[in-house]
């Protein structure tokens, strides 16, 4: 049995340790907000954080997460809420929004750590990330915006 | 802010006392199945494309599949223009696949050739005002008023005192009544919603993850299966063993298929994990020596043969035997993957009566066709239902079906409902690509700079023969694939003597449809070779395209907007160069400047000034996002990609030997919209085809060496 939580909920797993923590994610937990795009950290379609941290969850063993807690997509905010979110609806981010689970989460981190980042910064954060339908300017301007509203909500 | 998510999904989440999170969902059948599960029976469903309930809720049902392109608010802005809608009360769903939803040119109910808008804008139109027309005679028959003296306004009726009901409040009584045959449309001087950004409808399921995608699709005692396709195409299973799969944890069953060996199995990871355990003994067929370097010098060979004539204007052949200067250039592009981002993938759900299958699909008409064959069933006992597509650019308008009938191979030996989910290297090695292509191409001027001849031939694969679309397209009348030459026959620039030629060659890598189609390779070699010419005349290549272009005024149109939103004649900061295309595609135009640096052989694209013309658009925001993302496309195409054979079998299988661009690599984008009164073009596809000649006419212009092969190599400058 593998423990951890998920989007502050806890989950107790009878499963392979070795399965990605994507897999388990989606096929076992059901959460299919988290994408599958390539099965080895190319992508970056599958970003979770796990304590925190983004992880490639198509990579990272459930193992991993034993004992940690793991964030989703689905638990970025309750309510479309997160500054993020907020700011990819303003843009128009999202073309297919196959890849975009993914990129939010990376730019999550982002901003966590970097609550004004610089162009170099979000080339940094993001690169892991891949869009097929091109839509890096806007995420870029959404970042930026952002994190403007960060500023203006006194920074988390 | 959830007003978009109203789909025909139920998500019913429940947290287990010790199991975690569950989620189960399923798809309901038909708008009316929905209506009376929200409990308002009593909506007013006018025609097939609009449903407008008691709650106010206009839905309009979009018969084209969301890709990215922005079909669920284009389509649905038309209709509601006409409607007079409160556009906050506005929602999409999936059309079911049926006849009705055929598209009114192409005949059968598809996603493809940039045509979505246009098809669609009578016909969305003409719903909304039909709807329209029956909720004023319901308001006036209520206020017992002449019906032409009422108006509307943000979702209701109002009489000359200005009496006000809403459509929500009209819906039981407008229902009773007869549709109008034919409605007058709006005067488009007075549109409130078409030509104003509106935001997409379907942003907000995609930034929490609650948009459904084919891979998403759960039912009920569903199956999860990955199959062993053949490593060379046309191989096929001789034999396989399937001890060690047969016995891992979580495997159904393991059966043999048309394409390969499937594993059915309770999750993904338990049937992959057993799929990569399979031995199977491969009869490798005819394709085990095929080597895309000697096919391309079989090309080679081929071009210095008169091909089949497509265009003939004057003598090119004499002209350039006599030429005060000439140029011969061979240009090569490789075959190339969609690579969408989420890999194929298709559920089915298959009973002795009846078959629902769940896809991301842009060909619904084709793929209901071909599944019921497989399944042994009329047409009308299989449905399938939409989902989002996460990326199509043509992937998934596969005329052999190929993703949904395998899929409904494996149902029928699964037993249970059954999804197929494709890997990334499944996806990518598993064909039906952009085929490669070679243009050899000869150019003249006369001693006053002028081009007086021009002779392309373009050889490589087409997309078309052997399909069902062979006919459609007249190749054997033709004697050429017009996707193939597309682009290269109608070019524009004004040149006494020209010639186009095809060579078809047979080729069996299965090929298809890749966002621009034959535009993705004829631009690239016309707009590099006309700049070689302008370079031979010693001319700006702007300048050298602009007189040539003086009969195409949208031509220049673009042209002249690209140039001078980019500076085109100011200086650049050192180590920076520009080049420059323009390209007519899909009924629309578009030019690019883009503006490159070389450093250490790598090319960098600083900036992307892109000017397009599409005719009267709907949302201009849609607009900019489809040419920005058609742009990166290109350059994606242009900078890294390349599929090759070797001995059969694909070298490339993932995003790390089939890269794309990503955000550190990202140019500066920007895009400036004409604005037209012409019949809307398309504007999913005419964004890409300039890419890759302007960045390699930007190469030139920083180094002096013209690129002829795609992708960009320094090394092979010439």
């Amino acid at each position: 049995m593998i423990e951890f939580s998920v989007n502050k909920t806890r989950a107790n797993l009878d499963v392979d340790p070795s399965t990605p923590l994507l897999w388990v994610i989606r096929d076992h937990l059901g959460l299919t907000g988290t994408k599958y795009g390539c099965g080895i950290a190319q992508c970056g379609a599958c970003t979770v954080h796990i304590d925190g941290q983004a992880v490639r969850s198509c990579v990272a063993p459930v193992s991993r997460a034993a004992g940690k807690e793991v964030t989703t997509i689905e638990g970025l905010s309750p309510d479309l809420s997160h500054p993020l979110q907020r700011a990819w609806i303003e843009e128009d981010v999202p073309q297919c929004g196959y890849c975009q689970s993914g990129q939010l989460m990376s730019a999550a981190v982002l901003l966590r750590e970097k609550p004004q980042p610089t162009d170099d910064d979000i080339d940094k954060a993001m690169t892991g990330n891949i869009c097929r339908c091109g839509t890096y300017p806007r995420i870029r301007k959404a970042i930026h915006r952002a994190a403007g509203n960060f500023a203006k909500r006194g920074a988390r | 802010m959830s007003r978009a998510i109203h789909r025909r999904e139920f998500l019913k989440v429940s947290i287990g006392a010790g199991g975690g999170l569950l989620l189960g969902f399923r798809l309901a059948g038909t708008g009316e199945t929905l209506a009376m599960q929200n409990g308002s029976a009593a909506s007013f469903t006018p025609n097939a494309f609009v449903r407008i309930g008691t709650d106010e809720r206009v839905t309009v049902i979009v018969n084209h599949s969301e890709m990215g392109q922005g079909v669920y608010t284009s389509l649905p802005m038309l209709l509601a223009e006409e409607l007079d809608a409160d556009w906050n009360n506005v929602a999409f769903e999936s059309a079911p696949v049926d006849p009705k939803y055929n598209h009114p040119v192409f005949g059968m109910q598809m996603t493809g050739g940039s045509s979505s808008v246009w098809s669609g804008f009578e016909q969305f139109r003409q719903a909304g005002a039909a709807a329209r027309a029956m909720l004023i005679a319901a308001a006036a028959q209520q206020w017992n008023v002449d019906p032409s003296k009422c108006r509307t306004d943000s979702g209701a009726v109002f009489d000359p005192s200005n009496r006000k009901l809403t459509y929500g409040q009209l819906a039981a009584a407008a229902a009773k009544l007869t549709p109008p045959a034919q409605v007058p449309l709006k005067d488009p001087t007075t549109f409130k919603l078409i030509g104003k950004p509106a935001k997409r409808l379907d942003t907000s399921e995609k930034v929490n993850g609650t948009a459904v995608f084919g891979v998403d699709v759960k039912m009920p005692g569903m199956m999860t299966a990955v199959v062993a396709r053949a490593p060379i195409f046309g191989a096929k299973v001789r034999a396989f063993d399937d001890s060690r799969a047969r016995s891992m944890s979580g495997v159904h069953r393991i059966v043999a298929v048309p394409s390969g060996v499937a594993v059915i199995a309770d999750s993904f990871w338990q049937a992959k994990m057993a799929r990569d355990a399979l031995h199977i003994d491969w009869d490798e067929g005819t394709m085990s020596s095929f080597n895309t370097n000697q096919m391309m010098q079989q090309f080679r060979e081929q071009a210095k043969l008169t091909g089949k004539s497509v265009r003939r204007d004057g003598d090119a052949d004499a002209t350039l035997a006599k030429a005060a200067k000439k140029l011969e250039a061979v240009y090569e592009v490789p075959y190339l993957s969609h690579a969408m981002m989420e890999p194929l993938n298709c559920a089915v759900d298959l009973r002795p009566e009846s078959c629902e299958i769940w896809t991301g699909t842009q060909f619904q008409t084709v793929d209901r066709a071909n599944a019921a064959k497989t399944a042994g069933l009329p047409d009308e006992k299989v449905q399938i239902h939409t989902t989002f597509l996460g990326g199509g650019f043509g992937r998934r308008a596969n005329p052999q079906s190929d993703f949904v009938v395998e899929a409904v191979h494996v149902a029928k030996a699964a037993g249970v409902p059954v999804k197929v989910v494709w890997t990334r290297e499944d996806d990518m090695q598993g064909g039906w690509y952009r085929p490669a292509f070679l243009h050899a191409i000869a150019g003249a001027i006369d001693t006053n700079g002028k081009a007086v001849a021009w002779r392309s031939r373009i050889v490589g694969q087409s997309i078309m023969a052997g399909t069902p679309f062979e006919g459609m397209a007249d190749l054997k009348g033709k004697g050429y694939d017009p996707s193939s030459v597309e682009g290269a026959d109608d070019l524009p620039y004004e040149i006494p003597n020209l010639a186009v030629e095809s060579h078809q060659m047979e080729v069996r890598v299965p090929v298809q449809w890749w966002r621009s189609v034959g535009h993705s390779h004829t631009a690239f070699a016309t707009e590099c070779f006309i700049d070689e010419l302008a370079a031979l005349a010693h001319q700006d290549p702007y300048r050298f395209r602009r007189d040539l272009l003086q009969k195409h005024p949208r031509h220049l149109g673009v042209l002249d907007l690209a140039a001078q939103k980019a500076g085109w004649a100011k200086p650049l900061p050192k180590g920076r160069a520009r080049g420059i295309a323009v390209h007519a595609s899909f009924e629309s135009f578009s030019a690019q400047v883009a503006e490159v640096s070389v450093n250490d052989g790598k090319v960098q694209v600083h900036r992307m000034v892109c000017a397009i013309d599409c005719g009267r658009y709907v949302n201009p925001g849609i607009i900019a996002a489809q040419t920005e993302g058609g742009a990166i496309f290109g350059a994606s195409a242009a900078l890294f990609q390349e599929l090759t054979f070797e001995n059969g079998r694909l070298r490339q299988s993932n995003f790390h030997s089939f890269p794309m661009l990503r955000m550190n690599e990202c140019p500066e984008i920007e895009t400036h919209i004409i604005e037209s009164r012409e019949k809307s073009g398309g504007i999913g596809e005419p964004g890409v085809p300039c890419a890759a000649p302007a960045i390699a006419n930007a190469v030139f212009a920083a180094t002096g060496k013209r690129i002829r092969r795609l992708p960009i190599r320094l090394s092979e400058a010439v």
